[in-house]
């Protein structure tokens, strides 16, 4: 009797140190979260004391002792516009993509063609940047970039830089490519998750195949698919090598997007450019630091953002035809 | 408007100009295949050229031996191959006990609320910028040692990986049923030990799963590395010195002016793509064929039915 107790009290014991550990290891992440932006924000506070609000809304970049000034401005207007280009890209051809492995492929071929578009996911940043560097531009900026320029460089002043091959639209086609696997992934779970009734529905009224989607199909995902692109948005505003590799790395207030063909920079390619460049005792350190805090920010909003839309769709709502 | 008098409406909409609609239909269906192969050819243009360059320059000698002198087209890449293998395996020893155990907690632990908050924080967490674990562990460590070392990179790479594995270990569990536990506390045996022997045993197949694909995703990240292990030119020799990463030696050569080295910028991407490729590749084998169905289903059905 004594010795069950004894093995008992011993387990009970075991019990609760592996509840603690497993429960530390649950609230590591809430620890680790906090501790980063802590970090971040504690060693960039001098650039926050010295410029103020003026960091976030200044355009001028000088690391130069004794006349530093810093202003983010340009790279996060960089940071945003690549972003967005690569969204209108990457959204139109992602949901293509996921209306074909939902709706029209065949059985057979969806595993193969899901895979191979997940593959896209799996290569890394910087081969993108190599194939980007090496590879791509020079094919964009000959059969795209060039002629374009040609053509309506004197009518628009979107097109007015003479391309080279390194600036904002090929960092921003680049990117499109890297997030489609991500959106299109998110968007067929969801387009699969649409009850078979609701098709059913279409197809017994006579429909074809793209009424069904565009009529019963796509109300119901609305919301799931704009919470898919979000999250595509957040992978692509923390995109790093490939974006560094291919916009150019201009600073200061040159960098500011004002055409596609100009050579500009987004917070986590000037971050990663400059980084072992800055001295941790000089002004131009924390200025990084604090880059990476507003990169930080950015990206958690748009992922808070994301997963609050995709969650409230995963939550059941009410299906019907909605009007044509 | 009633619910016949709108069938109607629908029926009458549906009949009329069926040849114009099936056109549409047609195109659509065209534009649609066009967005995947779009898709596609950038991949296929990727392997094509990592391959393409790779395989010309890829020897005994480049996978074996150290760098020479830069652009002189000698040596290899021997080093940064050891160092990727070094990063993946320092950040495992950090990264997975701490995701499993998470992924035990919010899965066995917590209760809904807590667990939600938890399971959303990872979430939000796997979508961070690598480029800011790379600054904390610069600010965290390497600042607090004054060196730039291997430890600072697997800290960084870890905070990349344990949200990941955290993730698919809950999704592992969760899909357990509840008779196991049942059976276990039947017994009288422990929590600890129902968790440890019976729910991550059946639990294997997502759990590894998970954990190959973290290792995926960290051995091709490059930017929490410029601030963490810099890159070298020598062996390894002990964690407390700057080391060489594939992704690394692919980034410092591809920026270089000179033709040979840009060469073994593309022969250390065949040698990581393949990597990663193989990777993936085993990761969807496992998945797909020893389960014999796919995603959560296939888990599912070695979960309950695979043990016979």
């Amino acid at each position: 009797m004594s010795r069950d107790l004894l093995a008992k009290k011993r387990n009970f014991h075991w019990d609760s140190i592996f509840k603690i550990t497993a429960t530390c290891a649950g609230a590591f992440v809430l620890l680790i979260i906090v501790l980063i932006f802590g970090q971040l924000l504690s060693d960039s506070w001098l650039i926050w004391e010295k410029e103020g609000l003026a960091f976030v809304t200044g355009d001028r970049w000088n690391p130069v002792e004794g006349r530093e000034s810093f202003g983010a401005l340009p790279y996060i207007a960089g940071t945003l516009v690549t972003s967005l280009i690569a969204l209108c890209i990457a959204v139109p051809l992602s949901i293509g993509i996921a209306m074909f492995l939902s709706e029209i492929a065949p059985t057979r071929i969806r595993e193969p063609i899901s895979f191979v578009v997940e593959l896209l996911a799996a290569v890394p940043s910087i081969i993108y940047g190599l194939w980007g560097l090496f590879t791509f531009r020079i094919v964009f900026k000959d059969w795209f970039e060039s002629p374009t320029h040609e053509a309506l460089g004197e009518h628009i002043f979107l097109f007015r830089d003479a391309p080279f091959g390194l600036d904002i639209l090929t960092a921003s086609v680049v990117l499109a490519i890297m997030i489609i696997p991500t959106i299109s992934a998110v968007s067929r779970e969801i387009l699969l998750a649409v009850p078979a009734i609701q098709r059913e529905a279409a197809y017994m009224l006579g429909a074809t195949k793209w009424e069904v989607f565009r009529m019963s199909v796509l109300p119901y995902a609305k919301s799931g698919l704009i919470g898919a692109s979000i999250l595509g948005l957040g992978r692509a505003v923390g995109e790093t090598m490939a974006v560094t590799m291919l916009i150019g790395n201009a600073v200061g207030p040159k960098a500011f997007p004002f055409g596609f063909f100009q050579q500009g920079n987004s917070l986590a390619s000037i971050i990663a450019n400059e980084f072992n460049e800055a001295s941790p005792v000089s002004l131009y350190f924390p200025a990084l630091i604090g880059l990476g805090l507003i990169l930080l920010f950015v990206s958690l909003g748009i992922n808070v953002c994301a997963h609050l839309i995709i969650r409230r769709v995963t939550n059941a709502h009410e299906g019907g035809i909605k009007g044509f | 408007m009633s619910d016949s008098e709108r069938r109607l409406e629908f029926r009458n909409y549906f009949q009329d100009n069926l040849g114009s609609r099936m056109v549409t239909d047609k195109i659509v269906k065209i534009i649609v295949i066009a967005c995947v192969a779009i898709a596609i050819i950038p991949l296929g243009s990727i392997l094509v050229d990592v391959v393409r360059m790779g395989v010309e320059i890829i020897s005994f000698e480049f996978l074996t031996a150290l760098p020479g002198a830069a652009g002189s087209g000698e040596g290899g890449i021997a080093n940064s191959i050891q160092g990727t293998f070094i990063m993946i395996g320092m950040t495992s020893a950090i990264g997975i006990p701490i995701g499993v155990l998470s992924g035990i907690y919010v899965a066995e632990y917590a209760n809904s609320r807590v667990g939600k908050l938890i399971r959303f924080f990872n979430d939000v967490m796997m979508q961070f910028p690598s480029i800011v674990f790379g600054i904390f562990a610069f600010l965290f460590i390497v600042l607090v040692l004054g060196k730039f070392n291997l430890w600072a990179g697997a800290v960084a790479l870890s905070l990349i990986m344990f949200p990941i594995i955290a993730r698919t270990t809950e999704e592992a569990l969760k899909l357990i049923p509840d008779t196991y536990r049942e059976a276990g506390h039947a017994l009288g045996i422990p929590k600890a030990v129902v968790t440890v022997k019976i729910l991550l045993t059946a639990a294997k197949g997502g759990i590894v799963t998970g954990v190959m694909l973290s290792v995926a995703r960290i051995a091709g990240e490059t930017a929490p590395l410029i601030m963490t292990i810099l890159g070298s030119k020598g062996w390894f020799r002990g964690t407390e010195t700057a080391m060489d990463a594939l992704p690394l030696t692919i980034w410092r050569l591809s920026l270089l002016p000179y033709d040979e080295a840009v060469m073994f910028g593309w022969g250390a991407a065949l040698v990581l793509i393949t990597i990663l490729l193989v990777l993936n590749m085993s990761v969807r084998y496992f998945v797909l064929h020893r389960k014999g169905g796919s995603g959560s289903l296939g888990m599912f059905m070695r979960i309950t039915g695979g043990k016979k």
